[in-house]
């Protein structure tokens, strides 16, 4: 039998899914004992026991000097600046892809402008961000939606253009205008795929977030690691990580779940 | 005064000539069959009539108005693909037949329900009443071409403009479908152009059958003229043509 055609059964693709997570964890704990033999003292390579009890003790336990949990506040901290700019970028990129995809003036206007925006590089702007807008939660916000908005306004420009010419002349057969066009065929259409853009820009936005905490903030996930990096504290930076990594995957399955469940006129696929 | 009047109509791309000196009248509730060779500007002829393209030269004018310079109500399509919007139920998609011309492009309250009412009555005539609240994918191709001419009649428009209506079926839905459209007309009584590549189809359900091709024929630069109207057929009582019939009637009556 060849090999393009032999399909595993369904406990063998779930063995086969956890092995890579199982190789890695089994991978890390070798090389942490190693180290720790060696020198019991080895902070690089923390055991994973050790992670475990930080992690624990970083959900449940408040600072010492507030009484806060340092933890959810971060996590709060983070998610509001990643909601509030992917939400911005989202909206004012949906507007401007309708915009753009369905009027010839305005993509004459525009695309080619937002061509070279998007060549800009967003990190490289971000003392520009931080002059003007201070160091408080606005810059961060900005550096999101100026990192994220130009290939959002491309990518759902893009996406209208691809609907069918068919269904535009018929919609005008049936009397309908730019603007019914607009919110009844473009809008519906491109809905899906603004879920699948903002999918594909949540990578992008969590780099400029955990970027723009780690140079300015008192407060927030990439805030916190690079924070902690000064002790050499692996322990809560592998902690931050793995629940940075949790939470995106979770948005991203959240996301894509939104999309199955409301457009399900989608053919399968998405 | 012919309902629909095309006159001296040149069609041009860049420097390509599509159609040339295309002059034709029809009148109200013709079926107009449409043959010819692929690239033969069977289809730019369509999109003209549609008002999607505006030609280079000369005219097209509908029921007396003046040349349409874009696609509108009294002109109804179902193209061969993508007729119909994905992302509306199948009964929505009827009833945006009447609703897209509203100002939000749906109605509201009482007129939603009668609309419904309406939309379903039309389902029903359609054949389609039992995938009333599905979406147009899980639709076959037959179903969906039915929805289309469904939801083109429901805008009640003058003409109604085929482009390969039935080109992606298999026979057997083809023949239901020529069924299904010829009872359509009977009620209506519109006027229709159909685009076809079948010869069959096209003497069958037309009244009138417009043959494209190009007169001039360039062998060292075949795009450099276009095509026109070469022949125009009557296509009633099965393509027999009238002198045949008042010979026959003739004898019959000698007898």
């Amino acid at each position: 039998m060849r090999l393009i055609n032999i399909k595993p059964g369904r406990p063998f693709a779930v063995f086969l899914m956890l092995l890579p997570f199982l190789f890695v964890f089994l991978t890390y704990a070798i090389g942490s004992d190693i180290r720790l033999s060696a020198n019991p003292q080895d902070k690089l390579l923390p055991a994973p026991d050790k992670i475990w009890d930080t992690m624990v003790r970083l959900v449940s336990e408040g600072d010492r000097r507030t009484g806060r949990i340092l933890f959810w506040h971060d996590t709060w901290a983070s998610l509001q600046r990643l909601g509030l700019g992917i939400g911005i970028s989202a909206s004012v990129g949906l507007l401007f892809g309708l915009l753009i995809g369905l009027f010839p003036l305005v993509r004459s206007f525009l695309a080619q402008f937002v061509a070279v925006l998007s060549m800009i590089p967003p990190l490289a702007l971000l003392p520009i961000l931080f002059i003007v807008f201070g160091l408080g939660e606005l810059s961060k916000v900005v550096l999101i939606v100026v990192g994220t908005l130009p290939f959002l306004i491309r990518d759902l420009s893009q996406r209208v253009i691809e609907i069918p010419e068919e269904l535009l002349v018929k919609a005008q057969t049936l009397g309908a205008s730019s603007w019914v066009i607009a919110i009844r065929v473009a809008l519906p259409q491109v809905m899906p795929r603004l879920i699948q853009s903002v999918r594909l820009s949540l990578g992008p936005a969590w780099l400029f977030l955990i970027a723009a905490e780690a140079i300015a903030s008192d407060g927030g996930l990439g805030y916190r690691i690079f924070l902690v990096r000064r002790y050499l504290a692996m322990d809560v930076i592998f902690t931050y990580v793995i629940w940075i990594t949790i939470l995106a995957f979770l948005i991203d399955w959240g996301l894509r779940w939104i999309s199955r469940r409301f457009f399900h006129w989608v053919q399968e696929g998405l | 005064m012919s309902f629909v009047t095309v006159k001296n109509v040149f069609q041009t791309y860049g420097r390509r000539p599509i159609i040339e000196r295309v002059n034709v009248e029809i009148e109200e509730g013709e079926f107009i069959s449409i043959v010819g060779a692929s690239g033969c500007g069977k289809s730019t002829f369509l999109r003209l009539l549609l008002a999607q393209e505006t030609p280079t030269f000369g005219s097209v004018s509908i029921a007396g108005a003046a040349p349409a310079t874009e696609p509108g109500l009294d002109r109804g399509v179902v193209f061969q693909r993508y007729s119909v919007f994905p992302h509306l139920t199948v009964r929505d998609n009827i009833v945006a037949g009447g609703s897209f011309r509203r100002p939000w492009g749906r109605f509201f309250g009482a007129e939603r329900k009668a609309a419904m009412a309406r939309a379903d009555e039309t389902l029903a005539r359609c054949g389609l009443d039992h995938v009333a609240d599905q979406y147009p994918a899980t639709l076959s191709g037959g179903m969906q071409q039915r929805l289309a001419i469904g939801q083109a009649l429901a805008a009640r428009p003058r003409v109604l403009l085929l482009d390969e209506p039935f080109g992606a079926l298999d026979p057997g839905t083809r023949l239901s479908m020529h069924e299904f459209l010829t009872e359509l007309r009977a009620e209506t009584l519109m006027t229709v152009f159909m685009v076809t590549h079948d010869l069959h189809e096209a003497f069958k359900l037309g009244d009138r059958v417009l043959v494209f091709d190009k007169p001039r024929w360039d062998p060292h630069d075949p795009n450099a003229y276009g095509a026109t109207i070469t022949f125009d057929f009557d296509a009633r009582d099965g393509g027999i043509p009238f002198q045949a019939l008042e010979e026959k009637t003739h004898v019959l009556q000698a007898h």
